[in-house]
């Protein structure tokens, strides 16, 4: 049923009211309170993108520091928590949240549905995340941050603090932290996977629903079952830190390779969390502007399935230099070379699907076709680092770096600006600017490349990661000079991007329903959506529904251009019908002021948690745990939707 | 047990539309939003316990100091607290069935019924982790403790926010703000509250019976 | 080395080629280069992956020159507004699941086997102790024929044309104070030479195990690869590599006591064991003994120090002597409280003795530092 309320039944008896309903739905203090999807992922997006800057600042200090050998601009205990923070940042405060923002936005436009299953669930997923986010990041004025590298690998990490192997809080800040975050990104998984399965418009079968769609649904289900693994590891870290615990210290029989083994079975889905987003942008971005159906859209979707599951059988490939054993490294290496295939299958797609096309190059286009010629230089050097002998030289090494930065940089966020091109005139109205567009694409696929290409080349002649110096002398000046110049080629890319999307923002062209003749139905409705979405659920006959209101091929399967406006084209019609205004009242869930609560309670129980031996953590403690409690209840009695003469 | 079928609750309102023609049933799965989600949720809490137990089965037998798995145990006490807790399931059961029928009394009674069983179930536990305490037994002794302690202590705390659960749905109940067309309320709680049930009775193999190799 | 002779052999050269070509243009000479190989398991990965790349080069080019190619060639111009509408070709998806699938199935062969050429126990070895330390390396030659074993830091000596098997621990158990509320454990190392083989890591609780063999002799640079704290970057070696025969003698001289006992060194010994209380980390009068910090019995027997950074030099000597966290830095504020194990003091590495003294030192003068230097200098 595409109903947006999550509670059927209007309570009767009148709630006790403790905090007046919000009522307004616009303005600056709306934002506090929203629990409009497209207003939350616009929320994800702009917050994402602050972190996207904060940690590209982070990258930048980082490279200035390596630009000449021993480097002094930044100490060594500077140096470790700004790559510890980088890692931290764009894993969880960019790229979750960034294709969160994504899924957020368009999932319920692509199925046709009015908003998320769970709309105050959905605020809560937003508040958590930038309150965790927030958290982490006082570190920096609270004992220092988090210096325990993004993986934190235990002894290290999880020495308690008296004893000196890591100075400063900052692992307490992180394992609190990445919990909060992860309980986010929980919530925000659920409801995701809720909406997808639950909330689709009539005929919106399974393989009609947008490949977009199909990868947030697996990203969503990977994210469900990861984040679990790793809050367990950080619970440990964090008791063995503080109370005592030797989960991971080998002297009282614990085993720190427990705790690589709890990471990495997060971890490793969580590079597929990271990357299936983006596969999912530049699959609707390619055929659109290529003016043909995605080239086989079963193979593509259960390849990202496929790829979904055998995620969850490569995690030991990050420790093949541990000593596991060779029969075991044998069968990880093998899984992790299996994963290719899949991956491979998906760029051949691709290719095909712009193959004969008409293709237009607008931005997003550059950006998808740049986003499948720097992944695939990530997936081959994932393939040579499968192969065990040679990883043991690449591992830990600037080379793994170099690709990383290929897969998540070249792949996730070449993905996610595409889909900013794409999509920012429906979340707008407005066009952005596409000769800025062209330069955002050129100095960043030149800066990207000459950053981390001669990574490769780096970690090759021997430069270990997560040094905070090199002596010189070792040929390793050159390279590392021209990767900070295109460091901050990115930033003037990032830059332009930006600038393009405030001006554009008041000045940009009007975009209208439909600019780029899109496939999907969000591309039927005015730009930007109206708060219910549709006028009346549509009624899907095809994948690529809205396509077919334009187009019909010939016999040769030749693309033929429907005559608009005819009055008897059935479809003209029920376009006119989407886009036309409301005839009677729809109801929409009311805002609330609780999700927000509820966020508020989780970094107040954090700083008790982290503070739990000062006297001031037993102030936080009550307050927080009163706050959650209050938050909790007070939200579950009130209805999603306000009835009128409650307000 | 933990799935009892029930009557559709009352469609929500539809806002007006256009007719689904018959070639095109409702896409959905058929279960409604809030049970996929609790389904969801839970099998997400599946692998929290499962790394917890898995770290436990890894370590009971790594202890170097302190007392054991055997010198602690009293299995005849803990299949006591056990059975109380199973039992909790009946009676969440019959609170499910009672307000399904629209027997409001006996749901109060069965909800506060299964807190209540709840309830004995945690005092158990703090018994036992006060026994344990006074045997030497604390949470930082040696691996089989850090990790007995942490994985009961984050299945007490389940059980704990169940009871807070129940008892806040009996408050409603009594105060007369669940009906019977607020089933699926209860029923979610049930769903929740047989989940950590199962778990318990994981661990209890797992954790009490099945003993540690040499 | 594979088979030159047969045609497959042939492929594998030129795509080996093509990859060295790639990876010559600028690849240094600095001891370090895992693609300028030395050891046998080194030049045996090198040997696999070389190739490896030049088929990953190729399609490579062949993906990116395949994007640009349809970019451009069928880029929307007059009488190109009306594609074929291609949905999909089920023979060709087979075609290119299988061709990726045979391509991953020839490299596995080879690498599996090497996963297990490489694991394999070595024969007739020369035995080594590694042992990882916040952020440096202890090299310990074990006992044998009555004599007592020796502990070296920084530079590891090993004998060319033998199979050297390494033990790799990050715990040295004969060391009361540790980080993990007990006994001498430390966190995880990874001890690499590119040039002569692979990484293996250095994990507390575990013993592992890596061979090294070189028939050529040389110096060879190594570096701690895992993460383990403030001075990662620091932690650096080199090991040499000596005909038997020198290899042989640079160990008796390393079994003998000191050249210079403390009772003998006039100044520099009250200076050493009582003033400035150097003893409480460092022994200089038995090689066969493992403390806190580096084992200075035959100091001047070595290039580097400090970790390996730094070339052992008077002026450097005394400036490390003087103040150490100024060099390399160190979490050794709290040492000023006591020795490591002293309750509250959390001492990794160095004090300083001019700033930050440890408590009831005197804040040490240059002069002072001259007569520790030269007396550690004379340390052969």
């Amino acid at each position: 049923m595409s109903t947006a309320t999550e509670t059927h039944t209007p309570v009767p008896v009148r709630t006790p009211v403790l905090l007046r309903r919000p009522k307004k739905t616009t303005g600056f203090w709306s934002w506090f309170t929203t629990v409009d999807h497209k207003k939350i992922g616009i929320l994800y997006a702009c917050t994402a993108l602050i972190f996207f800057v904060v940690g590209g600042l982070e990258a930048l200090l980082i490279r200035l520091q390596l630009a000449q050998p021993n480097g002094n601009v930044l100490t060594a205990s500077q140096y470790n928590q700004l790559f510890t923070m980088h890692g931290t940042t764009m894993v969880f405060l960019l790229g979750m949240p960034l294709s969160v923002a994504f899924a957020n936005y368009l999932v319920p436009l692509m199925i046709g549905a009015r908003d998320v299953a769970f709309p105050r669930l959905n605020a809560f997923g937003y508040f958590g995340f930038v309150l965790g986010g927030m958290f982490l990041y006082s570190s920096f004025l609270l004992g220092g941050a988090p210096n325990g590298g993004w993986f934190g690998y235990t002894p290290l990490t999880s020495t308690p603090i008296s004893l000196g192997a890591l100075p400063g809080r900052g692992p307490d800040f992180w394992t609190i932290g990445l919990i909060i975050v992860g309980i986010a990104s929980t919530t925000g998984a659920i409801n995701i996977i809720v909406t997808a399965l639950n909330m689709r418009a009539p005929g919106m079968t399974l393989m009609r629903i947008p490949v977009f769609v199909w990868m947030m649904l697996v990203t969503a289900f990977l994210t469900l079952f990861a984040l679990p693994i790793i809050t367990v590891a950080l619970i440990m870290v964090f008791f063995d830190r503080n109370f005592g615990t030797a989960f991971f210290l080998p002297t009282k029989g614990g085993d720190p390779l427990l705790y690589q083994h709890l990471f990495w079975l997060f971890g490793h889905p969580e590079v597929y969390i990271l990357i299936l987003p983006g596969m999912g942008v530049v699959s609707e971005v390619l055929p659109v502007f290529s003016r043909k159906p995605l080239f086989g859209y079963p193979v593509v979707v259960f390849s990202g399935i496929a790829i979904g599951f055998l995620g969850w059988g490569v995690w030991a490939h990050h420790m093949f230099t541990t000593g596991l054993g060779p029969v075991a490294i044998s069968a990880f290496s093998l899984s992790t070379m299996l994963i290719a295939i899949p991956t491979g299958v998906k760029i051949f797609n691709w290719l095909a699907t712009v193959y004969k096309g008409a293709v237009r190059l607008t931005t997003a286009m550059y950006f998808a076709l740049g986003f499948i010629a720097m992944f695939t230089i990530g997936g081959l050097s994932g393939v040579s680092l499968a192969i065990v002998p040679a990883d043991t030289q690449q591992h830990d090494s600037y080379f793994v770096v170099a690709h990383f930065h290929y897969v998540l940089f070249g792949g996730l966020v070449f993905g996610l600006f595409s889909g900013f091109y794409y999509w920012y005139p429906k979340v707008f109205g407005r066009m952005l600017n596409e000769r800025l567009g062209k330069l955002n694409f050129w100095t960043m696929l030149v800066g990207f490349n000459l950053t981390f290409f001669p990574m490769h080349l780096l970690g090759i002649y021997g430069m270990p990661r997560r040094t905070y110096r090199y002596p010189s002398g070792f040929g390793w000046d050159t390279l590392n000079m021209i990767a900070t110049i295109g460091g901050f080629l990115i930033a003037v890319s990032v830059l332009i991007f930006i600038v393009n999307a405030i001006v554009s923002r008041r000045r940009g062209a009007i975009a209208g329903p439909d600019p780029w003749d899109g496939r999907t139905i969000e591309w039927s409705i005015p730009s930007p959506p109206p708060e219910y979405n549709f006028v009346e659920i549509p009624e899907i006959q095809a994948r690529d529904d809205y396509w077919h209101y334009k187009y019909t091929e010939d016999d040769d399967g030749m693309l033929v251009p429907l005559p608009s406006g005819g009055a008897d084209n059935v479809h003209n019609a029920a376009v006119t019908r989407l886009a036309a205004a409301p005839t009677h009242p729809i109801h929409m869930p009311s805002p609330s002021f609780y999700p927000l609560l509820v966020a508020v309670a989780l970094p107040i129980l954090g700083y008790a948690a982290v503070f739990h031996s000062k006297w001031y953590a037993f102030v936080l403690l009550p307050i927080g745990a009163l706050t959650l409690a209050f938050g909790v209840y007070a939200w579950a009695v009130e209805p999603a939707t306000a009835d009128e003469e409650t307000h | 047990m933990a799935t009892i079928e029930q009557a559709p609750p009352p469609s929500p309102p539809v806002p007006p539309g256009p007719p689904e023609p018959a070639g095109h049933p409702p896409a959905g799965t058929g279960t409604s939003n809030t049970k996929l989600a609790i389904w969801l949720f839970l099998s997400s809490d599946c692998l929290f316990f499962g790394a917890f137990i898995s770290a436990y089965l890894l370590y009971r037998s790594r202890h170097q100091t302190g007392p054991t798995p055997k010198d602690v145990y009293s299995i005849p006490f803990t299949s006591v607290s056990s059975f109380v807790l199973l039992m909790s399931s009946l009676t969440m059961v019959l609170a499910l069935a009672a307000i399904q029928r629209g027997d409001l009394r006996r749901l109060r009674i069965w909800l506060l019924a299964t807190a209540l069983l709840g309830s004995v179930f945690i005092g158990g536990q703090i018994f036992e982790f006060t026994e344990f305490a006074r045997k030497g037994l604390s949470l930082d002794t040696n691996l089989f403790s850090s990790t007995f302690f942490v994985l009961t202590g984050f299945h007490g705390a389940h059980v704990t926010i169940g009871i807070i659960w129940l008892i806040s749905l009996w408050g409603l109940a009594t105060q007369g703000r669940l009906r019977q067309g607020d089933a699926e309320k209860v029923e979610v709680a049930g769903l929740y509250w047989h989940f950590v049930d199962v778990v318990w009775i994981v661990i209890f193999t797992v954790v009490y019976l099945i003993p540690a190799p040499k | 080395m594979t088979n030159h002779n047969t045609p497959r052999g042939r492929w594998w050269l030129v795509l080996a080629g093509l990859a060295t070509l790639a990876l010559a243009a600028c690849s240094p000479n600095n001891g370090q280069n895992s693609v300028s190989p030395h050891g046998t398991n080194a030049k045996k990965i090198d040997n696999l992956i070389l190739p490896i790349w030049g088929i990953a080069i190729v399609i490579g080019l062949i993906v990116i020159g395949g994007v640009v190619f349809v970019a451009v060639r069928y880029r929307h111009r007059p009488g190109n507004e009306r594609p074929k509408q291609i949905r999909g070709n089920i023979p060709i998806e087979i075609a290119w699941t299988m061709v990726p699938a045979v391509i991953l199935a020839v490299i596995a062969i080879p690498t599996v086997s090497l996963i297990f050429q490489t694991d394999a126990t070595p024969s007739n070895p020369v035995n080594i102790t590694v042992i990882g330390k916040q952020w440096w390396w202890q090299f310990e030659y074990p006992a044998s024929n009555g004599q007592k074993p020796v502990q070296v830091a920084d530079e590891l000596h090993i004998p060319a044309g033998r199979n050297v098997d390494l033990t790799l621990k990050a715990c040295d158990l004969s060391l009361p104070y540790g980080f993990n509320n007990g006994p001498g454990c430390n966190v995880i190392h990874s001890f690499w030479v590119p040039e002569l083989a692979g990484k293996r890591d250095v994990v507390p609780g575990r013993d592992n195990h890596l061979t090294l063999h070189s028939d050529t002799t040389g110096t060879f640079q190594g570096q701690c690869a895992q993460y383990c704290g403030l001075s990662h970057a620091n932690m650096r070696f080199r090991v040499i590599v000596q005909s038997p025969a020198d290899y042989d003698a640079w160990l008796a001289s390393q079994r003998q006591g000191p050249a210079v006992t403390l009772a003998n060194a006039g100044d520099a010994g009250t200076l050493f064991s009582k003033t400035f209380a150097c003893t409480n980390c460092h022994i200089s009068e038995n090689s066969s003994v493992s403390t806190y910090g580096p084992n200075l019995t035959h100091l001047a027997s070595r290039s580097t120090f400090a970790g390996g950074y730094y070339a052992l030099t008077r002026p450097q000597l005394i400036k490390w002597i003087l103040n150490a966290p100024s060099l390399i830095p160190m979490q050794s504020k709290d040492c000023r409280k006591g020795p490591p194990g002293t309750p509250g003091a959390t001492c990794v590495g160095m004090p300083s003795f001019t700033t930050n003294t440890p408590q009831g030192m005197p804040v040490m003068t240059e002069q002072q530092a001259g007569t520790l230097a030269d007396y550690l200098l004379s340390l052969k």
